[in-house]
């Protein structure tokens, strides 16, 4: 293969292409340019959607000057922001309050090194891709925790303390409900899993779907689990002190994991880079944009969580349907390992509906509990 | 299979010296005068409704933290031991789902024991 070849119309097949000289370099190089520049450039279209869409659905225009349709505004924002004073307290942790940006924001950059945008068009297929995602997405919360802890401020203090106890607790239903389609698939490689989804997982996988989808918003604080920066409680939680360059990046990682989880989301449950007619990179990001509107959907949409409804949410409710989820799964591939996959769809949507409506009817609704706080 | 770990430690240098080139710039920046720097102490204090902050802010955690984290200890390394299982399902059988469901089902005492003694309420 020769090096046109690779930008113009076939991306590498394998993971690493061994029959042009120093294709381990030439492939590290494109993906290494390929995924940078992918995840900013997605950034800023998220944020865009994000502020434009958000202020539909509350029946405002949002940013509308920079640009047609106001296109230009995350440049704009970010000019602004690199040149804005940066603000340290005086009585701050000077060195992990410089660090923590750095540490939140390298994982959102290492989560998409495993996530293919093409059959075998991914910087590196690991077999453990799955696994080494959910690794490298935890240690964001280090940054986090390190911001908080660095900024010498009470309230980053407490926002820092609920991320962690948040992400302590959604991990459990995350990592539970991605096993169920690790059971579907056979294989852990991000790739081998959208080669095995003739059917999308949504449909085999509904309440994987859901659980997955409901611990990856508390897990990266988008509303209605954003509790950490609950701005009548706590400010603006971890990153109250922070301004400037160190702000804005806060900034990029929420957005950055926000994609990254709608990624996650299109390759295990959507079917990934799978479609008809459009070339598989465009439908893996049409998929991916698709999800990420869905999550500023629901933002607009749900009022935010209490603080104790948001572990309860997660131990009560989520942990047990995704353990559940689980073992219906595995008896479904032992027992019936060639059964019609459509029946399937069928007896899962309809065992989905019964367990989240008694399981929400007998054992926890959310509201119930505490009412002083 | 190492050298697809080769390729994702090379990403991560990069995206290491990627990110300390977005904190660095503004630091230049000021150096060439485009970033103002006025620091003065009002500024320079901690945000507190305008007041200064009472007391150490680096206190200690609250214990309940505590309860959550080992139960998430617990839960998590079942969780890991869940998925090589989950890969080799087919191959091993439903002898291996029912020793799966032993193992899950004495971890689920201590969760249930726990949900009992009000441990998951937040207080």
């Amino acid at each position: 293969m020769t090096i046109p070849d690779l930008f113009f119309h076939n991306l590498p097949m394998t993971a690493v292409p061994p029959d042009w000289p120093g294709g381990y370099w030439w492939h590290w190089l494109f993906f290494t340019v390929i995924l940078i520049g992918f995840v900013l450039i997605m950034i800023m279209g998220a944020t865009w959607i994000e502020r434009r869409g958000l202020a539909r659905l509350q029946s405002r225009l949002g940013p509308n000057r920079a640009g047609p349709f106001g296109l230009l505004q995350p440049i704009a924002d970010g000019i602004k922001v690199m040149l804005k004073e940066n603000i340290v307290p005086d009585k701050a942790d000077k060195l992990v309050h410089w660090l923590a940006p750095v540490i939140t924001f390298v994982p959102v950059f290492l989560i998409f090194a495993v996530v293919p945008f093409q059959d075998g068009a991914l910087l590196a297929d690991l077999n453990i891709g799955i696994l080494y995602v959910v690794a490298i997405s935890s240690v964001a919360t280090v940054g986090v925790f390190m911001a908080g802890w660095g900024s010498s401020n009470k309230y980053s203090l407490l926002g820092a303390m609920r991320n962690v106890a948040a992400v302590v607790s959604y991990e459990i239903p995350l990592v539970l409900a991605v096993v169920g389609v690790v059971l579907m698939a056979g294989s852990m490689s991000l790739n081998q899993i959208v080669v095995g989804q003739d059917i999308p997982y949504i449909l085999l996988q509904p309440l994987g779907f859901l659980l997955f989808f409901a611990a990856g918003c508390a897990e990266i604080n988008r509303s209605p689990f954003d509790l950490m920066e609950a701005e009548q409680e706590l400010v603006a939680g971890f990153h109250t002190e922070y301004s400037g360059m160190k702000f804005a990046m806060f900034f990029l990682v929420e957005w950055g994991e926000a994609i990254a989880l709608s990624a996650l989301i299109t390759t295990l449950f959507l079917s990934g880079w799978r479609g008809p007619l459009l070339p598989p990179w465009l439908w893996f990001i049409l998929k991916t944009l698709v999800v990420f509107f869905v999550m500023v959907w629901t933002r607009g949409t749900l009022p935010r969580v209490r603080i104790d409804q948001l572990m309860a949410l997660a131990w009560k409710f989520l942990f047990p349907l995704a353990l559940i989820n689980l073992f219906i799964t595995a008896i479904q591939i032992l027992v019936w390992p060639a059964a019609n996959q459509w029946v399937l769809v069928v007896i899962n949507i309809a065992i989905m509906i019964i367990l989240v409506v008694l399981w929400s009817k007998l054992f926890f609704k959310l509201g119930w509990g505490r009412v002083e706080v | 299979m190492l050298a697809n770990y080769g390729l994702i430690g090379l990403f991560s240098i990069v995206v290491v010296l990627f990110t300390l080139v977005m904190v660095i710039t503004p630091i230049i920046l000021r150096f060439l005068k485009i970033v103002p720097s006025n620091p003065n102490p009002i500024k320079n204090s901690i945000f507190e409704c305008g007041m200064e902050t009472i007391g150490k802010t680096w206190v200690q955690f609250n214990f309940h933290y505590y309860f959550y984290a080992l139960i998430f200890l617990a839960l998590d390394v079942l969780v890991v031991f869940l998925y090589p299982w989950a890969v080799h399902l087919r191959q091993l059988g439903l002898f291996s789902f029912f020793v799966v469901l032993i193992l899950v089902f004495i971890v689920l005492i201590g969760y249930i024991y726990a949900w009992k003694k009000r441990v998951l309420e937040w207080k």
